[in-house]
């Protein structure tokens, strides 16, 4: 990867067409960069949708979620309910896009709270050493090895009628504890690199050196850690309803499943009524995931370029994992005998 | 239950100093890592400590009335078990805290963990004892095979990059961010109530008594196909992309590149070099998601009925049985804590780092 | 004129699991304005200690390091102030500089943390000390460091180290990770930069040959201690440590007859 160093003395190049610095879109554009890959912009549309759905819910929906309609129950998909009725008329398409909402904002709400804490954690504990950093490294490990969904199963049930917002809170308090160690692990390697030695020979004072100097460096860990707890958060949330820990007053698509669930949906096959809150899940899920791969593969672009190179290879004759490359190019006729790979 | 969680490249540096060639080398003998089993040993008890604490915590967070109107309710407890109950769940208010903490303790240290009154005012200790095999068996027994197929695939799909294989992890990857719930209850809906190849739930027949007969086992291990088949389904995906993204990374070692030179042999390499050195990782994660899979052990018995420590712990938390609450917690954090220890143990004599720091 | 005295300085490190580990054993030496010294020994002969224990990132466990007779301070201004005066180059040109940051910004920073000209003329300032390491203002300014090459980066650390005009520079391994055909044009850089402003320069190295054409001193280091001190022409050329000696045998020499290596040699 490093390109001959032929020409070290004056640099002869015509001038860059900006004058002074970049533009903000440029910066802003390189500041996004993880997200340039084919993956991460199917999964950032398709999340889009989904945040769409959530904030026009209103307009969206045909009917009320909770229209009763006694004479239209248990209906499979029609012309006026798309994806049919459920046992008291309700329709179930209005039931899954108001039920976005509850999802998308508890997913994003609880993310934001434990990444910050993460961020915090991990940063502080992977930066400074001794016994503050093990003491900080020691919570950490606390929170991630006690098992969360018993711990939140005990905690909700305590409260009767949790807002949302409590929900994500809770939500947000027990799952800060993976993206920490994360990151704790990356700005202890970090914190050795010579551009952070050079800075603190300058004297930068140490605010200066986490926020400007580290934290641009962790930002792909971040985002990926920020993207993994919404998934979390999100498959926690329905798991919790689905439950029915959490009061099936509030809109999301675990209730749904609980109260198709508890009416026998599934054993009397009435698929229009369970298969779209769980495929929604699943379509968010993977949403995020890509995204996830986007960062990965921007963060480790081994992971991208292998399997093209491979497959380059292969187009080529030759076996990606023989360690012995012939020496002539191999033609579409001439096979490699033994010879050739001297 | 395990969301797809950035991997981490590379395992994270341990913070001893960089030993130089012409450092005075201390002799050391023991193949066992005294010194880093020591200290995880030492971060388990403090956690078990943190646990034990925080379960002492949670009902004397609750509102006041409820806990005392659970006492109230059931008035055929015995004097004894009113007592535990009493130290267990915060309502000897007369005395200070700290005393509270140390009968709790001393409780605990007993195996007295209350009565069930969900369970005919039986011990929560045997009650718990009941469930908790099946769980054991179910679980462990998917989450092995979940990790040997997932860390065996994504090894092999690692190796052979560029090929066809590549197009199994996505497919794998969306099975695991489908709730798990819900592709239990699919599972049901197709294979039980439509196909009819499996018994909607539960772990045995209804009216067969646990024993060790034929009959017996074969209809656990009937009931049982289904619920294991769910989770190795739906966890098989994150130990596939774990194991392939350490994969890559590792062949693209130079050591692997002499290994190759050397003449091995292809399966050689790919097992003994690249999966022994990819496998790491993995096996830290693996003791890292333990919490997670017991999440979602919870939801899986709930959803086939399945007699485990979940089932009770949901049944407990919608009758409001406290004790019983209180308990199930217990019991599962300190399997999760043991787990976590055996993984530790694994990882201690696989890795020769950690042996070599103690030389 | 500024005198550095690295006085019986010892650094002990204590190694979880395997006791201690002495990285330097009683060094001293003297370092002057205007002068160069080379500090030459093999990986794990403590010549990263010096350099760290000089910025301050480690201390001595004993011995003392004073500027100008003063001890070196701990925190605060007087810290600051001693910052200023001794900086360093690193090794690693793709280590040492922040790859989310422009050139401009890591020659601008240590300006603006030193107060080193006033605010209005730091542009200027920039484009001056890019100008003074030879490399072209225009096209560099902007750039962030991937976009450079190995040579162009480690050219920026020099110019960023020579920003708050220090009185003493330690290089360490400067030119160690750069293509062998364009360390010379670094050293020289580094020479000419010497000369012309004066400094005392603390050059870390393995490689004798350099070391030679480059310090007016050498000093041996062997796993912490010193084993040989004197002027540059006297130690290459007259070891009298068993150590230098065979530092310099293993330095290939071009004008050695092949009859006369070593029978170990496979060419007839």
């Amino acid at each position: 990867m490093t390109t001959p160093a032929t020409l070290d003395i004056r640099t002869v190049e015509p001038a860059p067409a900006t004058p002074s610095g970049q533009s903000f879109w440029t910066k802003l554009g390189s500041a996004f960069a993880m997200f340039r890959n084919g993956k991460s912009i199917a999964g950032l549309v398709i999340l889009g949708f989904f945040v769409l759905i959530a904030i026009f819910a209103d307009v969206l929906a045909p009917f009320s979620p909770t229209a009763v309609n006694h004479t239209a129950r248990f209906q499979p998909p029609s012309a006026e309910h798309w994806l049919g009725t459920t046992h008291i008329g309700e329709d179930v398409l209005s039931q899954v896009i108001h039920g976005t909402r509850g999802v998308i904002v508890v997913g994003f709400l609880a993310a934001i709270i434990a990444t910050i804490i993460a961020i915090a954690v991990g940063v502080i504990s992977g930066y400074l050493s001794g016994w503050k950093s093990e003491g900080l490294s020691a919570l950490t490990n606390v929170f991630l090895v006690i098992p969360g969904l018993p711990l939140i199963i005990i905690v909700a049930s305590m409260f009767d009628n949790p807002p949302l917002w409590v929900i994500a809170a809770v939500l947000g308090l027990i799952g800060w504890a993976w993206g920490a160690r994360v990151l704790r692990a990356q700005t202890m390697s970090l914190r050795n690199r010579d551009f952070i030695q050079a800075a603190r020979a300058n004297g930068e004072p140490l605010r200066r050196i986490i926020t400007i100097e580290m934290l641009p460096n962790l930002m792909a860990l971040i985002a990926a850690s920020f993207v993994g707890t919404v998934t979390a958060a999100i498959l926690s949330l329905t798991t919790l309803s689905y439950i029915g820990v959490i009061p099936v007053t509030t809109y999301n698509w675990g209730t749904i499943l609980n109260w198709a669930s508890a009416q026998g949906a599934f054993q009397q096959n009435q698929w229009w009524w369970y298969l779209p809150p769980g495929l929604c899940i699943a379509a968010i899920g993977v949403a995020l995931s890509l995204i996830n791969f986007g960062i990965d593969e921007y963060v480790n672009p081994r992971l991208r370029s292998a399997g093209e190179r491979a497959r380059a290879l292969r187009k080529q004759g030759l076996n990606a994992n023989s360690a012995v490359t012939a020496v002539r190019p191999v033609t579409a006729t001439s096979t490699p005998t033994k010879e050739d790979n001297q | 239950m395990t969301a797809v969680q950035p991997q981490l490249i590379e395992p994270p540096a341990e913070d001893a100093l960089e030993v130089g060639t012409t450092a005075t080398a201390v002799k050391g003998r023991s193949r066992v890592p005294w010194r880093f089993l020591g200290s995880r040993a030492l971060f388990y008890l403090f956690t078990l400590w943190a646990a034990i604490t925080i379960n002492f915590f949670l009902p004397r967070m609750m509102k006041g009335d409820a806990v005392s109107q659970y006492l109230a309710r059931n008035r055929n407890v015995s004097p004894e078990a009113a007592d535990a109950l009493r130290a267990l769940l915060g309502l000897d208010t007369d005395k200070s805290l700290f005393q509270q903490y140390l009968d709790y303790w001393s409780h605990l240290l007993r195996g007295d963990l209350g009565v069930s009154l969900l369970h005919g005012l039986r011990p929560v200790s045997e009650v718990i004892s009941q469930a908790l095999p099946w769980t054991l068996g179910l679980v462990g027994f998917a989450t092995i095979i979940s990790f040997a197929v997932g860390t065996i695939g994504g090894a092999v799909i690692g190796w052979r990059r560029g090929s066809r294989l590549d197009s199994l992890i996505p497919i794998t990857t969306f099975l695991s961010t489908i709730p798990y719930f819900w592709l239990g209850l699919l599972a049901i809906a197709v294979f039980s109530v439509n196909l009819g190849w499996f018994p909607i739930g539960k772990a045995y027949g209804v009216g067969m008594r646990p024993e060790w007969s034929a009959e017996f086992i074969g209809q656990v291990i009937h009931h049982g196909t289904l619920p294991a088949l769910t989770i190795v389904i739906a966890s098989l995906g994150g130990w596939m992309l774990g194991m392939r993204n350490m994969m890559l990374t590792v062949l693209d070692e130079d050591y692997i590149t002499v290994a190759q030179a050397k003449g091995l042999p292809n399966r050689t390499v790919l097992w003994r070099y690249a999966a022994r050195n990819a496998v790491l990782p993995q096996i830290q994660s693996f003791a890292l998601s333990l919490g997670f899979i017991v999440g979602g052990t919870i939801v899986m018995e709930m959803v086939f009925s399945y007699p485990g420590i979940g089932k009770l712990l949901l049944d407990a938390t919608n009758a409001k049985d406290y004790a019983l609450m209180q308990g199930v917690f217990l019991v599962i954090t300190v399997s999760v804590l043991v787990a976590n220890i055996l993984a530790d143990v694994a990882y201690a004599f696989l890795d020769p780092r950690t042996r070599q720091t103690e030389a | 004129m500024s005198v550095l005295d690295f006085a019986h300085v010892t650094k002990i490190y204590n190694v979880r699991g395997a006791g201690q580990m002495k990285a330097l054993d009683d060094v001293s030496f003297t370092l002057r304005s205007g002068q160069t010294i080379g500090l030459v020994g093999q990986s794990g002969s403590g010549k990263s200690t010096i350099a760290k224990i000089l910025t301050q990132l480690e201390r001595p466990t004993s011995g003392d390091v004073l500027l100008d007779g003063t001890p070196i301070p701990r925190r605060g201004r007087p810290l600051r102030r001693y910052r200023q005066q001794l900086r360093m180059v690193f090794q690693d040109p793709f280590a040492s500089l922040n790859p989310y940051h422009s050139i401009r910004y890591h020659i601008e920073r240590p300006l603006r943390l030193d107060g080193v000209v006033p605010a209005e003329q730091i542009e200027t300032e920039v484009r001056r000390l890019l100008e003074r390491v030879r490399l072209d203002p225009q096209s560099v300014i902007d750039r962030r460091p991937h976009e450079l090459s190995g040579g162009q980066r480690q050219r920026v650390a020099i110019a960023r180290a020579l920003a708050s005009r220090p009185r003493l520079l330690v290089a360490d391994e400067p030119v160690s990770m750069l293509d062998v055909s364009i360390r010379l044009g670094v050293l020289n850089l580094l020479a000419d930069l010497q000369r012309e402003e004066g400094l005392g320069v603390l050059y870390i190295t393995h490689d004798l040959a350099t070391a030679r054409h480059f310090s007016d001193e050498i000093i041996v280091l062997n796993q912490g201690r010193v084993v040989e001190h004197g002027p540059a022409d006297d130690v290459i050329l007259n070891p009298q440590d068993p150590y230098t000696r065979e530092l310099r045998a293993a330095s290939p020499d071009p004008e050695k007859h092949f009859a006369s290596q070593s029978p170990t040699g496979g060419i007839r």
